[in-house]
This record gives structure tokens, sequence and C-alpha cells, in this order.
């Protein structure tokens, strides 16, 4: 809502500068997002007070030998008057016209000061002297355009005396008569009523303790009476409350005047003719949208429908499949939800939206009638979005506009028509209000104020308070509650929770103290998944990974590309209104996820690091809601060591399923867990990963796998744009941290530092190939018991010396006994043990 | 004999003399003051020295031993220190090349944010609690207050699935009403992060997903002033002392009264500038008491249980506080926008 200050003071008084009152405003929940000057210092454009003033036209004269240009001479408060050449076409009906005593003004731009040029794209230019047909010209009489307040430049401005302009005197600089400023407020939905120049001027009144004042809206009715021409009805008072008809009758067509043209421009709107003009005005001042019809259009209807009978405006739901062309040409089909204004001809307009096409004003039209209504918003509201149109009109009405304001607009545009459209208007208001809004009163506990506020505010100073802001409170007392009636301008007050606020923001909520927070502590829980997933996070990073974020809206296709054959795609959470092709379901995949960033990156780098932690979304066929699940992915590739000048690039030296391991090793060792690899098994071994460099994870002590890692099928990988050099594969990891969490242990226990030192031996085994060299691990570990403390894997060798389908694993051996000091013939003893239990269990034998 | 003896202190000196390295010296200690070197030999020679020159040739030794055994100690102290000596001019590093790092890994920006943002309130009592992304529209606004049709919907353009009950939240304000439900009939104190979904055109500005954290409160005797308290305190850890921060009327459906925190503008402390629109101030979060029909929906009296409630964007914070002049960067994934986050501190 853009409010020009000038129109603003016809309210209120208004004190101290336009930032001042803007902080204010915002202060007080009517957020000023920007304040625009016109003339005045800080506009784009200033009017300089010595060279751009109001000027009296005096003479319209024709200049020899040029039709397109008239001389004006201007009485400009100088001691001499001066003669201005201008091209402007509003000027030549007064050619050759003393003008002495018609009051006509213009703006007058005298050579220095700069104006909008029209000429040259608005660019900001400065007025030079320049000679014309022999005739000096330093001086200018200005269009809006030139001027920088409106987009008109057909003619220029030419405005004659008026109530809602401050005096004029030849010479008066322009700013005192059209500068402006105006503030551009944001209008949430709590504030409704403030989309209106009144309805600001009210809380810029409550707030500065000014005195508001209402428009005095008197009303000259001379015409013939309205009754028993005019009647209305209306069927569904819940969607359309109240009803106010007005018929003008004899107007004429034409420009508004120009002080009214200057404010709506500053407003924001572009001036049309007196009556689109006077309707917008009242909109923009009162708050109440309204629609003039031509009554002859609906006089002819009702000659058909009732001879001589009146014109019956109904107002009743859409039938099944009318239609209706609206004001912008559109023929719409309406639903039977939504309210229409009708006569029993068929539907004019669409109640509280946009008019109908065929009953509009236009050129010809003479005779006015005015509807100024209330209608129900939420009503409004699913019209606007079910028709997807959304006017000024249907704005203010879906948020909230009071039943009461309807007669006050009605009032307001009819006397605006008689005066600025010469009009007459007919006797009598059709006032159809069937059930009047009730008064709402609430009665306040200040307990109740000062336990949600922490103020601690009086009877008086609350009423005072309330008061400012039009709330009538009855006599205040200390004891017992107050009893306040909510003005008929709001429909935002249900409770005593909206008072709080209305008290608060009058006060100040920057007058309100800050305390600690003294209320009880609740039982403190912590968060055991949030605790787990930043260990997570920390360990990746601090191994050299990067964390990185990704969309959760993706596409089937994209998550298809982890598929090696065709396959049917899963469910998905679908959206039904997506912003973009690209992200139009919630992804199931954190992989796809990781593995679309390392492939967006590759084109910068060969070394990547990345890993993710966050949802997935999978759900079941036929549910609405997912299940949500945590999950981390993983994924690296490239060289291990990023690359450094000493070092030799070793292109061999790249990241390979070993290291991923190692990744999902640390990572599951630091929250205390033990995890175990294994090949994937029957279903699960159609992943993205190659077959034999694939390995489930799966937490030690046995349960469903809780992740998949290796190294990604080159086709996969291919199918996300990631084709790294050869030698190099991309490694990826995915793990449930849902199940992971379920199997934390709830404590570290830490073991004593042992008291006697452990033996040292080495052994090396040769066992088949196929013999996973865990199992090998297991067997020594199981043979060595309970004195083997830790075997360590050294070297896998494989070699004519150990024979075709075999290999050498060679293992340090630790030895350690609790109570003593482990002796020669103690460890020879074991290792005779251990190489005899291996050779049953796994099949191994010793290498010499 | 005894006569001999200068002659081989002269002769075993100049060989100690001529010792050029550790080593040589060594060999030299060996052969002479050794235990079997030729020094400590001439004792056994004792027998061949007439008897009552003994007592003097003894003497003799024992200074001869002495003095060799300090000029060796001399002798090796110097040659130690020779042998630390280096040679600066032969293998000279040039200094200026560059270090060998060890790849670091890094966090996310809006990690590192909401991590900030959490231990703050943590420490104030407010722990983590977390809910859904996919959610009914009534716990993403039936519950709080805004029935279908409310005008406040507008302000947020809402993603529906293809079951229209079923919305991608936009804020995580529905989670408000699972940890009231969860919690009651204690006070509450939680801090809600959560992804967010708006359907937006994406443009530097605005994004369809983003991060919020929502903070709840509700006790016997919470008051707005608390939440003023709460939430300046909050500011000045999070921005630093003395950084103004102010509190303004605002609507959400769900609270009443509304608030909007507003911070002095980093870039120009408050004089107007680009960042904060010529205004002064940034806008931080949104907040208000606890709307009476959501504390009843959380299973709260609201004639005995009042509460606040704030959210804020911890992406919005970041870029305020970071210059991050799009948000098209944090879902990019682009690393050399994310590791520049490695120096967060």
């Amino acid at each position: 809502m853009r409010v020009p200050l000038n129109w603003l003071g016809d309210f209120v008084e208004v004190d101290g500068s336009p930032d001042e009152l803007a902080e204010l405003l915002t202060n007080a929940g009517l957020e000023v997002k920007a304040i625009e000057r016109f003339g005045f210092a800080g506009a784009e454009l200033p009017w300089p007070a010595d060279l751009v003033m109001a000027a009296k036209i005096l003479r319209v004269d024709r200049v020899p030998d040029a039709d397109r240009l008239v001389l004006a001479t201007v009485d400009y408060g100088a001691d001499s008057t001066r003669q201005v050449i201008t091209g402007a076409p509003n000027l030549f009906p007064y050619l050759g016209q003393d003008l002495g005593d018609a009051d006509l003004w213009g703006a007058l731009l005298l050579a220095g000061a700069s104006y909008r040029n029209p000429y040259r794209d608005l660019k900001i230019t400065r007025l030079k002297p320049k000679k014309l047909r022999g005739i000096t010209s330093d001086a200018m009489l200005c269009s809006a355009v030139e001027l920088g307040v409106g987009e008109d430049h057909e003619g220029i401005i030419l405005f004659e005396p008026a109530d809602e302009l401050p005096a004029l005197e030849p010479g008066r600089p322009l700013t005192e008569v059209l500068g402006d400023a105006v503030l551009d407020i944001d209008v949430i939905p709590n504030i409704a009523r403030c989309a209106s120049i009144m309805g600001v001027a009210r809380e810029v009144a409550a707030l500065t303790g000014a005195e508001f004042r209402p428009p005095a809206v008197p009303l000259t009715m001379d015409g013939p009476p309205i009754e028993g021409r005019v009647e209305v009805t209306t069927e569904n008072p819940e969607l359309n409350p109240r009803f106010v008809a007005l018929l003008i009758e004899g107007i004429e067509q034409g420009a508004s005047p120009y002080w009214m043209q200057h404010r709506l421009q500053l407003a924001g709107q572009r001036p049309i003719s007196n009556v689109v003009d006077i309707s917008n005005y009242v909109m923009l001042e009162v708050g109440q949208p309204n629609h003039t019809f031509d009554y002859d259009l609906l006089r002819q209807r009702a000659d058909r429908y009732a001879g001589d009978g009146p014109v019956r405006i109904v107002t009743r739901l859409a039938r099944e499949h009318e239609r209706l062309t609206t004001l912008d040409g559109a023929e719409r089909e309406l639903r039977t939800n939504q309210i229409m204004v009708t006569d029993p001809a068929g539907s004019l307009s669409v109640g509280g939206v946009m008019g109908g096409r065929d009953s509009e004003i236009g050129p010809e039209t003479r005779n006015v009638l005015l509807e100024a209504a209330a209608w129900e918003r939420r009503g409004i509201r699913r019209t606007q979005r079910q028709l997807g149109v959304h006017t000024e009109a249907g704005f203010r009405f879906s948020r909230g506009v009071h039943p009461s304001q309807a007669l006050l607009g009605a009032r307001r545009a009819a006397e605006l028509l008689r005066l600025h459209a010469g009009g007459t208007i007919a006797q009598g208001i059709i006032d159809h209000y069937p059930q009047q809004a009730p008064r709402v009163t609430v009665d306040f506990d200040l307990g109740y104020l000062r336990r949600l506020s922490g103020l601690d505010l009086d009877a008086a100073e609350t009423a005072d308070l309330l008061r400012r802001l039009e709330f009538g409170v009855d006599a205040a007392t200390d004891s017992g509650p107050l009893r306040v009636t909510v003005p008929d301008h709001r429909l935002d007050i249900e409770g005593q929770h909206d008072l709080v606020e209305e008290v608060c923001r009058i006060y100040g909520y920057d007058r309100i103290p800050s305390t600690v927070l003294s209320d009880v502590l609740p039982p403190q829980r912590g968060n055991r998944e949030q605790s787990f997933e930043d260990r997570v996070k920390d360990t990746l990073a601090d191994l050299g990974l990067q964390e990185i974020v990704s969309y959760r809206l993706t596409t089937p296709e994209a998550e298809a590309k982890l598929q090696l054959e065709e396959a049917e795609p899963p469910p998905y959470v679908r959206l039904a209104n997506p912003s973009t092709q690209d992200r139009i379901v919630m992804r199931r995949s954190l992989l796809a996820s990781v593995l679309e960033a390392a492939a967006s990156n590759g084109r910068f780098e060969d070394r990547l690091a990345l890993f993710e932690v966050g949802r997935v979304f999978p759900v079941e066929e036929g549910d609405s809601l997912p299940e949500e699940r945590e999950r981390a992915a993983v994924v690296l590739t490239g060289p291990r060591r990023s690359s450094h000048w000493q070092a030799a690039e070793n292109p061999d030296d790249c990241f390979d399923f070993f290291d991923m391991k190692g990744v999902v090793e640390t990572v599951v060792d630091r929250i205390g867990l033990q995890v175990e690899f294994a090949p994937p098994e029957g279903a699960s071994a159609a992943t993205p990963f190659r077959a034999g460099r694939s390995a489930t994870v799966v937490l030690a002590g046995g349960g469903e796998p809780v992740g998949l890692l290796g190294e990604m099928h080159p086709t996969v990988a291919a199918n996300f744009d990631l084709e790294p050099a050869a030698g190099s594969p991309v490694l990826a990891a995915e793990l449930d941290l849902d199940r992971i969490l379920e199997r934390i242990p709830e404590s570290l226990q830490v073991e004593p530092v042992p008291v006697y030192p452990e033996v040292r031996e080495d052994l090396a085994l040769i066992v088949d190939e196929a013999t996973p060299a865990a199992s090998v691990e297991a067997a020594l570990l199981k043979a060595g018991k309970p004195l083997l403390c830790a075997v360590e894997l050294f070297d896998v060798f494989r070699g004519e010396a150990i024979g075709d389908g075999s290999k050498s694993l060679a293992y340090h051996l630790a030895f350690r006994a609790p109570n003593r000091t482990l002796r020669d013939r103690d460890t020879k003893k074991l290792r005779r043990r251990i190489l005899g239990q291996v050779e049953r269990s796994v099949g191994a034998r010793l290498r010499e | 004999m005894i006569d001999q003896l200068d002659d081989i202190e002269a002769r075993v000196s100049a060989a100690l003399d001529g010792t050029a390295d550790l080593e040589q010296l060594e060999e030299w200690r060996r052969a002479t003051i050794g235990r079997k070197g030729e020094v400590q030999l001439l004792t056994r020679r004792m027998g061949e020295i007439e008897p009552a020159d003994r007592p003097a040739f003894g003497k003799r030794i024992n200074e001869i031993k002495t003095s060799l055994q300090a000029a060796f100690d001399a002798r090796q102290e110097a040659l130690r220190r020779a042998a630390a000596q280096v040679d600066d001019d032969a293998d000279r590093l040039d200094v200026t090349l560059p270090g060998r790092r060890p790849s670091l890994g890094g966090l996310h920006p809006s990690t590192l944010v909401m991590r900030r943002i959490e231990r703050i309130f943590g420490d104030m009592g407010f722990q983590t609690y977390r809910s859904p992304d996919v959610v009914t529209d009534q716990l993403n606004f039936g519950d709080l207050n805004m029935p279908p049709d409310h005008p406040a919907r507008d302000m947020q353009d809402t993603f529906y699935t293809t079951d229209p009950s079923v919305v991608l939240r936009t804020h995580t304000s529905g989670g408000q009403i699972l940890a009231m439900q969860e919690q009651h009939p204690a006070p509450v104190r939680v801090i809600l992060p959560g992804m967010c979904y708006r359907n937006e055109q994406i443009t530097s500005r605005s994004e369809i997903q983003f991060h919020q954290i929502e903070g709840l409160a509700v006790g016997p005797a919470i008051t707005f002033a608390d939440l003023k308290g709460t939430l300046t305190e909050f500011a000045r850890r999070l921005f630093g002392e003395g950084r103004g921060a102010r509190f303004r009327a605002s609507y959400f459906p769900f609270t009443e009264p509304s608030a909007e925190m507003d911070i002095a503008c980093f870039l120009c402390d408050g004089e107007g500038c680009q960042l904060c629109k010529e205004t002064g101030w940034l806008e931080i979060l949104g907040c208000g008491m606890v709307h009476p029909t959501v504390l009843r929906n959380g299973g709260y009296d609201p004639e005995k249980w009042s509460g606040f409630a704030f959210g804020m964007g911890p992406e919005r914070i970041a870029m305020l506080r970071h210059g991050i002049r799009d948000i098209r960067y944090f879902w990019s994934n682009d690393l050399r926008f994310l590791r520049q986050f490695q120096r967060f501190v």
C-alpha cells in the first residue's frame, strides 16, 4: 500500500519527518518497505524552490508560423510576467483567451533546473535557454512525466485551487504544492484494515496521540428518488452481508481533477477518467472497493424482464455452468460456490472480485448505479484462487473489510461523482443489510495482560492505549476485567490475546522490558540422534571429506541412474505442483545425491571426497506419508593425496576399495561399534556397485545390513557422467543411520592398561585364494584365546613360491597374559596349537 | 724411562691435535688413554723402574693421564660442536615454496551455523527436537490456527503432494505441536531444526528448500518480556556484544502478539546501506507468544500456560553474516564455495 503523506494529512496531523513516521509505523507492525520522495531533497528529481514553482496562467497566444506551439503568459510571483513556449495540446483550447479569472495553474520550471526528458528515455536533463521561432525560451511548463510524478505526457500539468491542495500563490515553490513523500507499507494479513489511507491514518493517530479526523461525508441528493427504480435482494447474506447502492445520473465523463490524478499516481494508480478514478480513489482512501454499473444498460435489461418494473439486483451463488465475460475480456466458467451480482437477465459481476464486461461503464455512460458491498473473506479468497484472478478489490475483501465500511464508501464515492463528474444523486440510499454485524465485546483481564506481556499496566493506562485505537472501554476499574468494545472497522479481534497485542503495539514493543526466563526449567533430555549424527559428520570431516547438502527433491529418472538395468520405478512422494520439472519427487536415495555432486565438481577437480548426512523418503505403494530415514552417503574418487609440487604425480595412487572401507570402519568405530563386511548376497546383489568389489555392512552381532559400499559399476558411474581417469575407480557407500543408532552402546567401557609386556611373533599362512581374510583372522583369534591379544595382517603375497590358487597372509601376532610375563615356551606351545587349529578350520598351512 | 714420558706425552698430544673428526678421536682414545691404550699400559712398566723413582714415575703418569683426559674432553667438545655445524649455503631451502598440507574435510555452512545456534539455545535449556519433512496439511496449517482459506496461507507458497492432505512442510512450526503433545504436561523448551520447502522460483534470493530453526518455550509463567530477553541474549551471543536489536510488531497466525526481531546492519551499523535496503536493520527472526488455539492443540490450557515461539533461517543468517550474495550456493554443492567454510570460526 502506497501512502502519500499529503493524502494521509487529510485525516491526521503528521508531524516529524517521513523517516520518523516510517519507523513508528514499522515498529507497530506496518512495515514501511521504502520511502519515495517527490520534489523534496532525497527525491530522484528534486525541485529547487527558486526554479520550480506554481505559476498562474494569464493568457495563451498563438506563436507566429507555428501550428503546434503556443505562447503562455504566466505570473510566477516575480515583478513581471513571463512567456513560455509550449506544445502542450491541453493549452490549445485556451488560445487567444484571457485567463485572468480562470484560476488555471501550471508547474513552471526555469532554466538551470532538471527535468525528466521524455524524448531521451526519461533521462534527467538540465534545462538550458534556447531560441525558438525567434523567441528566447528559458522556462517550461511541465508534464507529470517531466516532474517525475506520473506517466502522463499527453499534456502539461494544469490544476485549479482545491481543498485538497495548499493555497496557491504565484511563485510558491512546487514542492509545497505537489511535492510529497510516499510510504510503501507491507500490508500483512492482520492489518488488512490498513490497505487504505484512512486505516493508516487511524494507526498514526493511535501511535502519535494526534486526533483522527474521519472524513465528513455529506451527501447532496436532489435527483428523482431511487426507490421504485432499483431493488436489491441478497440470497446468501452469509457470503454477502451488506449491499449498498446509489444512483447517480447525468454525469459527464472526462478527466478527474488534477489533485485526484496526482494522489492516485503517487499511490500507484494510473488515472483514467473521473468515474474510474473516483472509484479507485474511494477504494484507496476508505478501503471500501466499489463498483459502477452503467444504469442505462441495467434498465434496458429490466425492460426485457420487468417491463416498467424496477431494476432488480440479486446477489446469489453462480448456477451450474454459468458463464460471465469479465472486464478483462476473459470468458469465465463459474463454480456454484461463487457469489455473483446478477439481475434476472443474467450475471453482472463476480461479487467482490471483478465486474462483467456487459454492464461496465462505457464512454457514453451518463447514469451510474454505484455498488458498495460487503463480502465474506473466505469466499472471496476461494473465488480468486479458483478463477486465478487477483484484483485490488479481491485483495481487500479476501483479507476482510468490515460491513460498516460499505455505507461510508458508497457515500464518499457518490458525493465525489456529484462534485467531479457533474452527476445528480438520486434521493435515497438502498442499504440492504439484513443482519447487522454484531458488536464484538471482550472481557479483558489485566492479570492475563500481565501474565502474557510481562507489562505492569493499570486499568487506566490500558484503557487509554485501547481508546487511542477507538476501542470502547467501559469505566476502568482495577478490579475485574475491562469490558472492551471492538470498533466497527475491525474484524481481527477475537479475544483477549488480540488485545494484548494491541496494547503492546501501541505501548511500544521497544518499551517492554527484557527479562531472563525465570520459569521452571523442563527436564533436560538431550537428543541422541542429533549427537550421533554430529559425531558421524565430525568423523567424516576429520577424515578429510567435505560435507555437502543436496536438494531433497529430485526425479525418478535421476535416481534410476543407479540401476544397471531398466526397472519399474519405486513409489515416490510426488509433488502435485512442482515449481521445476527437475524437482518433482522426494528422494529415496542419498547415494544419487552425492554422485550428482561429485559429477558437478568433477568438472573442476579429479580428487573428490564428499559426504552428505540427510533424510530420504521411501514410501510404500498407496501410502501418502513416507518413512523418513536418516542416511549417510560418501563418495571418493581420484588421487589419494592432493597434489603437491614436491611429490611426483603418481597416477596409480588413487582411492580404492580399501580407502572407502577404512572410512566406514572409522565412522563405525568412533561410535563404539564393530562392523563386518560380506560380499552382497541374493537380492541385494543387484546393486549399483561392481559385484566383486562391494560389500554389505553388518554390525558385529548380526542383524540386517546397515549399509553398502564398494566400487561403482562403470555403467552407473557413466550414467552420472562420472568418468574418472583409468585406474581411478569411483567408490561410494551409503549407511542407514537409524539402524546403526539402535545399536549404539549406552557407554564406552574402558579396559585396564596391561601390566605385563606382550610378546610379538610373526606368522605367515598359506590359504586357498577363495578363503576370505576375515575368516582366517577370526580363526586365529579363536585358536589363540585367551592369550592372543592382537592380530594384524601385514602382507598378502601371491606367486610361484605359493602356487596357483593360493595366497600367503602374513600376520603380526601379539600374546599377553594378564598375570605374568610370557616365556618362549609358552608362545611356542601356543603357536603349535594355533597352527593346528587354523589348518583344521580354514585349511591354512604354515609358509616356511 | 721417566725422561721418555715427556716424549710420549708430546707425541700423543700432537696426535690428539691431529684428529679431524669424532671417529678419529675415538681411535686416538682407544690407542692412548683407552683401557688397552698406550698411556694406560705405561703403568704396567712400573716394574722396570728403580723402586726409588717409582713414586715420581707414577705421579708423572697420572699427571699425563689427567692432562690427556682433559685435552681429550676439550677436543671432543670441539669436534662435536664442529660436527653440529651445518653448511647453510649448500642446502638452503626456499622457504617460500608451498607447505604440504593434509587434505582437510569440512562441514557445510548450514551445519556450522545451525550448530552454533543450537548450542546457544542449548545453553539456555532448549533441547533439539526433530520432526518430519512430509506432513499433513492439518499439522502444517490447521493445528497452527490456519484453517483452509485463511489469508495467511497466501504468505507461503506450499508444495502439495499428490495426496492433497499431505504437504512438504513450509516451516518447522508444525513440530511445535508434536513436541507439546509428546512432552505434555511438563513445561517445554525445545529447538526444532529442519528442512522446509516452498514453491518459489529459484533465484539468487529465494529457494525451494531451506532450513529453519524453530524455538518453543511453554511454561506456567512465560511472558513477552521473557521472549525479548531470551532472543536479545541469543543475538548478543550470535552476533557479538553491542549489536543493537529491535522488536517490532508483526503477524503470524500461530502467535499473538507477534513480533519480528531485527538487528543493526553488520555492514553499515545502522546508517543505511544496500544490504539493509537503507533501513539500518536486518530482519533476523519472527517470534511471538504462542496463540491460545495452538497451546490448546498442543494439550496446554491457555488459562494456565503461556509460551513463546520463534523461527529463523540459518541460510539467511549465514548470507548476511558472510556476505553470500546468492542463496543458490547452498545446495549447488560447489566445492569452491563450501571449502571456504573450513575457515569458519
